[in-house]
């Protein structure tokens, strides 16, 4: 290297080639190859069955729903990881319980006659539901981090994952056996069902999209404000950054992580009830998928960072909404766009979209 | 009763003896210095102080009352602040943020208000990057930064690990006069230095650390006049 002339833009570009090893090259070449292949498939599809631009803005209204829930269940998974470096692959189970909790709430107050009944009391108990979501997911999230993380902190890294995973099988297995292999269906109040045409645009949006997507955006507002502006969401900041010396300045590390969890688990509970809304049907195994969906937005826009997660949902909402019809594809694989889309993403920006900070951190 | 007493401790990291049967005090109301060469065992003293490393053998008691028991935070609550080595600000926050971390487990909040405004006047260039992200700051200003921050926490007990280095000698002289003052307000100071001319000068007594054991104490000035402490330490032949 030395004998290269410092001069030239060829040698330096030589020189910059030798330096990036063979296998990611090859890497980088396969991702090229995929995304050419994608913008072909789309261009042709395009031509041959071309969509009104209203479904596309309809597509994207529903990406855009979609998003917000995953982004409620993302958080959880970037805020644990920001601060214990470790993935809670739990965490869509964690969600899971919170929509069952929804779920058994509404089935109550709709037997109570509560969601039917003024607007001001359907409005009273859709809150109660979203309430007892968030409660019973912060216990489990809370308990799982007591009983399946603490005790393993400062074990090597893969071993809490391992106990994550087994914690996740625990946690849908128990509801299997507790709720039964039957879909429990949410059943919608009349003041979030139907919607509204925009003017003449044929554009149609419903209620419950609107709910969820302003929910979304109110929870995210409010976990910003946490973090940001208290005292708790400043000692989380500095736990993340350095455990010692929070804990040095006074800081009980124990209990910021358990805040941190309980935080998140509180946002992934609001994600179950949403999704119920959403998907009308919960099981003991409805977390695992949009767990995984929530895991991926989260490395999207950069794990460890809270706004890459409401950044990185909104738009792999959308990318699934769209994907099967740019592509001419069944909407059944949309799962598999989604997880393309990681692959990719990790081939060209392994911190995620909105990453640097996480590798200036790390640095 | 001696606010600090250090007696017969013994550390390790992992199977490496840092420190072998340490005994040191520190009186309420002093200055005292822990000079001695790099791998001596300075900053293990100072984080066996504070409960970062619990020692196998000996006792670390605070006014009588054996530290062991209490986990890091805790002892933060009973009046102990470290300026760590090498700084180790929160890069991510903010200057404010950073001193209110120092605060933190404070609830006298006009007491806080006062210690800001103190701090503010010591370091008037903290005042001016207040809502700057710490991570942005020069080396020096991170320091006053780091030395501020354990202000901020009005320990009884301050802990200071090299707070000169890496910095220009007009700041050097700064922060010892700074030292001096945070003293005189009533904070008592175990001063840890490379700089061993200052640190004599600013420090009541002074403790020599040789791998891991005391080899030497008395006063400032016995030391400053001590011939292998002028060899070893002042470089004066
Ligand atoms: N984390 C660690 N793991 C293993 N050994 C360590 C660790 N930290 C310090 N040591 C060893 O313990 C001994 C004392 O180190 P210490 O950091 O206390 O020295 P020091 O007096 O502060 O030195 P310096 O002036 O260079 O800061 C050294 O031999 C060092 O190599
Ligand atoms: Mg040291």
């Amino acid at each position: 290297m030395e004998t290269l002339p410092k001069k030239g833009p060829y040698r330096q570009a030589l020189a910059a080639i030798r330096r990036i090893n063979q296998s990611r090259i090859f890497i980088i070449s396969f991702g090229i190859v995929i995304i050419i292949l994608l913008i072909w498939r789309i261009v042709v599809v395009a031509r041959q069955t071309p969509f009104p631009p209203q479904y596309w803005a309809f597509q994207i209204i529903n990406g855009l729903v979609l998003g917000g829930v995953y982004a409620l269940v993302a958080l959880g998974y970037t805020m644990v990881y920001g601060i214990l470096f470790m993935i809670n692959f739990a965490h869509g189970e964690v969600m899971m319980m919170g929509g069952f909790a929804g779920f058994f709430t509404l089935q109550l107050l709709t037997t109570l006659g509560w969601t039917e009944g003024s607007p001001y009391l359907s409005a009273l108990s859709i809150l109660l539901v979203i309430a007892a979501g968030m409660i019973v997911s912060v216990l489990t999230g809370v308990a799982l981090e007591r009983i399946a993380y603490r005790p393993l902190r400062t074990a090597p890294r893969l071993v809490p994952l391992i106990s994550a995973i087994g914690a996740s099988f625990f946690l849908q297995y128990s509801a299997l056996r507790i709720f039964g292999v039957t879909p429990h269906n949410y059943r919608k109040p009349e003041l979030i069902s139907g919607g509204w045409a925009i003017g003449e645009t044929g554009i149609f949006v419903t209620r419950t999209g609107v709910f969820i997507f302003v929910t979304s955006i109110l929870m995210m507002i409010g976990l910003f404000l946490i973090v940001k502006r208290s005292k708790m969401g400043r000692a989380m900041r500095a736990v993340a950054e350095d455990k010692e010396i929070a804990s040095l300045m006074g800081v009980d590390i124990d209990k910021v992580i358990a805040f941190t969890f309980a935080l998140g688990s509180a946002l992934a509970g609001a994600g179950g009830v949403m999704f119920g809304f959403h998907n009308t049907v919960m099981r003991f195994n409805t977390g695992f998928i949009p767990g995984l969906k929530a895991f991926t937005a989260a490395v999207l826009g950069g794990i460890g960072n809270i706004p890459g997660a409401m950044f990185g949902s909104l738009l792999l909402g959308v990318i699934e909404a769209l994907g099967p019809s740019a592509l001419g594809v069944p909407t059944e694989y949309k799962d598999v766009i989604a997880f393309s889309i990681l692959v990719l993403v990790l081939i060209f920006r392994p911190t995620g979209l909105l990453g640097e900070v996480l590798t200036e951190k790390k640095a | 009763m001696a606010l600090l007493e250090v007696r017969d401790v013994h550390s390790y990291y992992g199977n490496i003896h840092a420190l072998k049967g340490l005994s040191i005090t520190v009186e309420e109301g002093e200055i005292v210095t822990l000079i001695g060469a790099n791998g001596a065992g300075k900053t293990t003293t100072l984080r066996t102080i504070c409960g970062v490393i619990k020692p196998r053998q000996g006792s670390v008691s605070l006014e009588g009352e054996n530290l062991e028991p209490f986990k890091i935070h805790e002892i933060v609550y009973k009046g102990v602040a470290l300026v760590p080595e090498g700084r180790r600000i929160f890069s991510r926050l903010t200057v404010y943020e950073n001193l209110d971390m120092g605060a933190y487990h404070r609830i006298d909040n006009d007491g806080i208000a006062e210690d800001f405004d103190r701090v503010f006047v010591l370091f008037p260039r903290l005042k001016e990057r207040r809502n700057q992200v710490a991570g942005t700051l020069s080396g020096g200003e991170q320091q006053m930064l780091a030395t501020a921050r354990a202000l901020m926490a009005h320990p009884r007990l301050m802990l200071l690990d090299e707070p000169s280095m890496g910095l220009a000698p007009v700041l050097v002289e700064s922060i010892f006069e700074t030292i001096q003052e945070i003293n005189r307000e009533g904070t008592t100071i175990l001063l840890v230095e490379q700089n061993a001319h200052m640190a004599l000068q600013v420090a009541h007594r002074g403790y020599v650390l040789q791998t891991g054991e005391i080899v030497l104490d008395g006063t400032a000035e016995a030391l400053r006049n001590n011939p292998m402490v002028q060899k070893s330490y002042l470089g004066i032949e």
